[in-house]
Parts: C-alpha cells; sequence; structure tokens
C-alpha cells in the first residue's frame, strides 16, 4: 500500500537484508516491520507528546549522517524527516502506530533533533483568502 | 533516548526556541530546503459506510498514492452493565487512510478517509477537530450507513456535503430522494459522482469548499445581526 520511495526501499532492505536473496519467505515488505509497534519504544504510551497532532509538520534539524548514532527507529524517523512532513505522514511510511511514532517524535524534539509546527487551531479558522487559495488548488489539479 | 528530567528541563529553559517555532524558517543554520516548516496544513474528511469507496476517492485526487496509518483509542464500552457501576474501558484501533494535495509551498491539503467498518472513529477528537469540511459519500443501497456520519458532521458543526456514489448496479436515486431519505436541510449540497474519477471527485470537492465558504459568511452575517 505504502509506495513512498524512500522508506519503501528502506523497508525491503531491512527484510531483505535478513536472508539470501534467492531464499522464498512467507513475508516482503507489505507485512509491514517485523517487530511488534511498542517494542521500538520501550513499550512506553507516553501521553506527554507535546500536542502532536495529526497535521503537526515536523522537520528533522539533525543530518542523516548524525542520526546514525541513534537507535535505529529514532534513525529512520530523522531520515525520513530530513523534509517538512506531517506526523500521519511519519507514521504511514514508517509503517507504525500514530501512537508509537508520536513518542518517537516527542523524544526527539526534546533532543533537539526535530523541530515542529502546530497544526492551525480551530482559534484561528481559515479566513476567506485562505479558502479560495483552497479552491483555485482544487481546480487546477 | 528516553529523556531523563533533567534534560527536559534544560530543553524548556535553555532552547525554547527548539520546540515550537513561530518562524522557524527564520531561524539560523536551517538549511533553505527545509525552511517551509512554515506551510499550513489543513484537512478534510471522506466519511461514509465501508466499502462505499471513501479511499478510492481520496486517491483519485491525491498527489501520492493513499497512504494508510493507525491510532489507538480508549472508550467506554458500549454495553456498560449500570448495576455493577463499573465502567468497561475498550481500547480499540482504528484505520486511517489518506491523501495530500500540496495547493502551494505555503498550504497543504489533507484529505483523511475513515475506514468505515469500525463505528469507533466517531470518538476521534483529533480527526474532528479543526476540519475545514467533510464529504460524506453515500451508496444509494445502504443509504444507512451514512446516518452516523451526518449526524456526527451535524453535532460538531463541521460543514459537509454528500457525494451519492454511482455504482453500475445501483439504481440511480435523484439527489433530492437522497436528501430527504437522509432528512438533510436544503441548503447542503447533494451530488452524484464517481469516486474513481478525479473531475468528479474534484467537482465535490470544489461544491464543499464553496459550501464551507457560503456557510461562513452566513455565520458571519448572523452574528452581525445579533
Amino acid at each position: 500500500m505504502v509506495t513512498h520511495e524512500q522508506p519503501r526501499a528502506e523497508n525491503r532492505t531491512r527484510v531483505r537484508g535478513a536472508m539470501t536473496a534467492e531464499e522464498e519467505t512467507w513475508f516482503d515488505a507489505d507485512a509491514g516491520p517485523l517487530a511488534r509497534p511498542y517494542t521500538v519504544t520501550g513499550g512506553r504510551t507516553r501521553t506527554d507528546t507535546i500536542g502532536l497532532d495529526l497535521l503537526t509538520l515536523v522537520v528533522a534539524v539533525t543530518t542523516i549522517m548524525e542520526a546514525a548514532i541513534l537507535p535505529q527507529e529514532y534513525a529512520r524517523v530523522v531520515r525520513l524527516c530530513q523534509q517538512p512532513l506531517s506526523v500521519a505522514e511519519v507514521a504511514a511510511y514508517l509503517e507504525l502506530p500514530l501512537p508509537v511514532v508520536k513518542v518517537l517524535l516527542a523524544d526527539l524534539i526534546e533532543q533537539n533533533h526535530v523541530i515542529f509546527r502546530s497544526a492551525t487551531s480551530m482559534a484561528a479558522a481559515p479566513d476567506e483568502r485562505i479558502l479560495q487559495a483552497v479552491l483555485d488548488g482544487i481546480r487546477r489539479l | 533516548m528516553a529523556s531523563a528530567d533533567s534534560d527536559r528541563a534544560a530543553t524548556t529553559v535553555d532552547s525554547p526556541v527548539r520546540g515550537q517555532l513561530s518562524n522557524p524558517g527564520a531561524q539560523q543554520g536551517i538549511p533553505h530546503y527545509r525552511r517551509n516548516l512554515n506551510a499550513m496544513t489543513l484537512k478534510l474528511l471522506v466519511a461514509g459506510g465501508f466499502g462505499v469507496g471513501k479511499t478510492t476517492m481520496v486517491g483519485s485526487v491525491s498527489e501520492v498514492p493513499p497512504l494508510h496509518t493507525e491510532e489507538a483509542l480508549t472508550a467506554a464500552s458500549a454495553s456498560v452493565d449500570d448495576l455493577t457501576g463499573v465502567e468497561k474501558k475498550t481500547t480499540t484501533t482504528v484505520a486511517l487512510d489518506f491523501g495530500r494535495i500540496t495547493i502551494n509551498p505555503e498550504l497543504i491539503l489533507y484529505l483523511f478517509g475513515t475506514p468505515g467498518q469500525d463505528r469507533f472513529w466517531f470518538m476521534w477528537d483529533e480527526l474532528a477537530v479543526g476540519a475545514l469540511g467533510a464529504v460524506i459519500l453515500a451508496d444509494t443501497r445502504r443509504l444507512e450507513s451514512c446516518f452516523p456520519a451526518v449526524d456526527f458532521f451535524e453535532r460538531r458543526g463541521v460543514p459537509f456535503v454528500v457525494g451519492v456514489n454511482c455504482f453500475d448496479d445501483a439504481y440511480r436515486y435523484g439527489t433530492e430522494e437522497v436528501r430527504d431519505a437522509l432528512e438533510l436541510d436544503r441548503g447542503i449540497p447533494v451530488l452524484l459522482c464517481d469516486a474513481r474519477e478525479k473531475e468528479s471527485t474534484k467537482q465535490v470537492l470544489i461544491t464543499l469548499i464553496e459550501h464551507v465558504m457560503g456557510t461562513k459568511k452566513t455565520l458571519t452575517s448572523a452574528y452581525r445581526l445579533s
């Protein structure tokens, strides 16, 4: 289902890396990560995720090279977030549930590896100009 | 990686800028190509019964093939035995399919489809809060499956339109028949569509945004009158 180039390729490497090229197995990249989701967060389901929302944009300020010393799942997040992505996209591309990704991101934000910008709140509902831009954008599709 | 309390305190005191930035692009040291963290993200929802074509609709206009993720929701169980006085908690996983339309570098629109086989997404506050509007996709063979979505968006005050997805083997009802069956207000747009077709989905979304703009105007003038 997930066809984003980078994580897809990465996932394939992770799975295929464990076997010889000829070997047939019952699982492939579509089976998703083989670690149980909450093992990557050490079993934590922290509630304090700095208000990260589905649409919060995140971007890494740490380079891929610098992130190499981080635990694997954190390094994956940093690699993926070299350009801004929403929290929902990070979860989808890493094939991890949202609560897990929020924990990983909150940790990375606390450690200054990632910065974020919150989604527009209801208080700042988009004005006429924004709605018109959305309308024009959809018409152009 | 687990943060010690001292780390947390240090983050708060020494580098508050690392958290939420009002204008991250202006920060020194952030490469130019990453500066569009300033982009505004907006969301539209696509709801409706199971198998009605929500993900198909999302995919027909999304710039990336539909993405998939899951959220864990905890809710009080529906079958509570009042006599015991103990409320059961149920944790359930809700799935989400979504697509993305980059309107311009400052504006990203996400389309979230709520897979319909579970009723729990109605408790997903994060999904509904801040939604610009919603499309309720209806299948005339199972109109009752969109009742919960109609109730939900009416209660939450999320503007919505109803798209009647025209399946090949379904009898073609008129939009007015669908409106009556769903007991919709006159002001709520109902239109026939084909969720597989980009142009058709575009028309549904255009109608929705125009409806949102109209609703906003009405609210503003009502406010001024009062």
